[in-house]
């Protein structure tokens, strides 16, 4: 601790030398995903919750299989996704929900947001490599966990009915999942950054996925048909379906189309105040 | 030659800044430039508008008018930003789930810098034996240390430290005031905040006052308090005529606790021609200046934003308080203990008192 630092004083001018590239910014958010505990926690709350939801509900349906009122042997030939990783993935996807909130919320929060920008000024660099970071890992994971549930359901459902890969739409339903969750995820950071608040950001992503959908569900006519069709995870959640389901009114990739819009468009609002409001 | 390369030199440019929030200035047309070199202070009262103007000059906050620039450069377009501009604004502009070393390298990665450079910052400010733990368990002195090993980090020309002793112990703060004179002395630009006199007069050797978002002075340090202080005399004689021979000469005179007279409007040499003259004898002439607290007080009392707009009391004036620099200068007010005129050690290496076991305070986090 005798000097100060090992390199003089630099005498460059401030705006000379090239920018920082694209490479630095993805592998600083990186550093803040993976050195906060919650992105851990978050994770294998996602793994455990989809884990267990899947052989929970997949284990009672095979014990139950020749119960009268259980449709699972027509539900599995016109629907397969449904009940191979639908239950599993409806419960885990708001861990990674939360993880998304988090990724954003906590850096406001804690105000290391200011250490953030400090870094970066022109803000809107930071948000893109951290999208691009934060989608990257949910690909990887959400790959992951679709084909460990895959395999566990299938499994389980195989003395009853044989479900593989193979069969038509599945390859399609399998990617179109990892996609939806992926989707899912950026969603619930596009409203950390619009809320800024940790718990209400939360509270929103969760009312938004599970509460509303159901509300919308009890309005009669084709209008709120309508809106409960094209309403974020309702339409996401089409491209897990080996096939367009008779009475949809998108099709699996269309629905995922509008979703992707429609998060887009929260993202660019995100990225609009970020840019405009104080830090 | 066929190109020349402008020498930057680190000048931080204010210009006619504001920032309105609502019906409310909190910056009003603030124009100042910080130079290289010196360790510049940013002085005023709680509220006076300096940390909205450091962060309107590093881009966090938008300002509703004017600009700021370093070297002709709008911080937000500066190209690798840390390398050129170190700001601690606060302590807890950090996650407390993250290690030291962790919130160090995502800010060192978004400037292409190298890890090592996280490690020698760590060393720098003797953070080296907690690099590893969350920033949660940090004391708050532990906590500054980090902000200013973050602002390090890019070996910039421009540091920005907005109240950096807060919260610190006394020799914590001998350590900031000995590391930011040594930046200064290097030819960086040093600009530093402070609502206390008292600190800045040991460490800046320019100081920038404001209050109510208004500049009110703009000098040297010794300048500053030349021009503010309220000159008086401390007068003691065994004689009770002085009062009356005092104030028949058309000086305020006014009993001290001690039995010693404060007299204002004659200077001491007059004073003592004046006693002796009648034959009157003194024990003690000494003329004094108003403590820096006072100039300061005294500078921005109409501006306080909170609190009550009295000056101090009089006869608080500690006997024999001189200008900054000279021998003896005490803290006059500041009321930091054991670091008057003890100078600018060496900084201390890592203790254990600042950079042991984390402190038990438990700080939340979320």
């Amino acid at each position: 601790m005798t000097t100060l630092h090992d390199a003089p004083v630099p005498a460059a001018p401030p705006s000379a030398g090239p920018r920082v590239p694209l490479g630095g910014l993805l592998l600083s958010e990186w550093t803040k995903i993976r050195t906060v505990r919650s992105t851990v926690w978050s994770l294998i709350a996602f793994a455990v919750v989809t884990i267990g939801a899947s052989t929970l509900i997949a284990s009672l349906i095979a014990a139950n299989w020749n119960s009268p009122g259980n449709d699972a042997a027509h539900t599995l030939t016109t629907d397969p996704t449904s009940l191979v990783f639908g239950p599993g993935f409806f419960l885990g996807q708001l861990a990674l929900g939360v993880l998304g909130v988090i990724v954003v919320s906590g850096e406001y929060s804690t105000g290391a947001i200011r250490s953030s920008l400090l870094a970066v000024p022109g803000r809107l660099p930071m948000l893109a490599a951290k999208i691009i970071v934060f989608a990257l890992l949910e690909i990887v994971i959400s790959a992951v966990m679709i084909f460990v549930v895959f395999f566990i359901t299938t499994s389980i459902f195989s003395s009853h009915v044989s479900i593989t890969i193979s069969q038509p739409g599945m390859v399609g339903a399998c990617i179109g999942a990892i996609f939806y969750l992926t989707v899912v995820g950026l969603f619930a950071m596009s409203v950390g950054g619009l809320i800024r608040h940790t718990a209400g950001a939360i509270a929103t992503v969760v009312g938004i996925i599970l509460v509303v959908p159901s509300l919308i569900g009890l309005i009669p006519g084709t209008v709120a048909q309508h809106i409960s069709a094209y309403f974020f995870t309702n339409a996401g959640v089409l491209v897990a379906q080996t096939h367009q389901q008779p009475g949809d009114l998108l099709s699996p990739w269309q629905g995922l189309g509008v979703f992707v819009l429609e998060v887009a468009i929260l993202l660019a609002a995100g990225a609009w105040l970020l840019k405009r409001r104080d830090a | 030659m066929l190109c020349t390369v402008t020498e930057t030199t680190g000048l931080i440019d204010v210009r006619g800044l504001s920032k309105r929030y609502g019906d409310k200035v909190a910056v009003n047309d603030l124009s100042f430039t910080v130079e290289p070199g010196r360790v510049t202070g940013f002085l005023g009262p709680n509220g006076a508008g300096k940390s909205t103007t450091m962060r309107m000059i590093v881009g966090l906050d938008h300002p509703s008018s004017g600009s700021a620039t370093i070297d002709g450069v709008p911080y937000a377009q500066l190209r690798k930003p840390l390398t050129v501009v170190g700001a601690l604004l606060e302590a807890k502009a950090l996650h407390p789930g993250r290690s030291a070393r962790n919130h160090l390298l995502y800010l060192a990665q978004t400037q292409g810098l190298p890890a090592r450079r996280c490690d020698e910052v760590l060393d720098l400010v003797g953070l080296s034996a907690v690099a590893g733990k969350r920033a949660k368990g940090f004391s708050l002195g532990m906590t500054q240390r980090l902000g200013i090993a973050a602002a390090m980090l890019g070996n910039p020309r421009v540091l920005m430290l907005d109240e950096p002793v807060n919260g610190l112990d006394p020799e914590g703060i001998r350590w900031v005031r000995t590391f930011m004179r040594q930046l200064a002395a290097e030819g960086r630009t040093v600009l530093v905040s402070s609502h206390l006199m008292s600190e800045m007069a040991q460490t800046a050797d320019h100081l920038v006052v404001i209050g109510r978002g208004h500049l009110i002075a703009n000098c040297s340090t010794q300048e500053f308090i030349a021009r503010s202080s309220e000159r008086s005399v401390l007068v003691r004689s065994p004689d009770a005529r002085l009062r009356d021979l005092l104030a028949a000469e058309g000086a305020q005179v006014a009993a001290e606790p001690d039995g010693g007279l404060g007299v204002s409007g004659l200077e001491a040499p007059q004073i003592g021609e004046l006693a002796a003259r009648a034959g009157v004898v003194l024990h003690e002439l000494t003329p004094r200046l108003a403590s820096l607290e006072e100039a300061f007080m005294e500078l921005t009392a109409d501006s306080v934003e909170y609190g009550q707009r009295a000056g101090t009391a009089p006869g608080a004036v500690p006997p024999g308080a001189t200008p900054p620099g000279g021998p003896g200068y005490a803290a006059a007010g500041g009321g930091f203990p054991g670091n008057g005129a003890a100078g600018h050690g060496a900084p201390p290496s890592t203790s254990p008192q600042t950079t042991g076991v984390p402190s038990g305070t438990g700080r939340s986090g979320s």
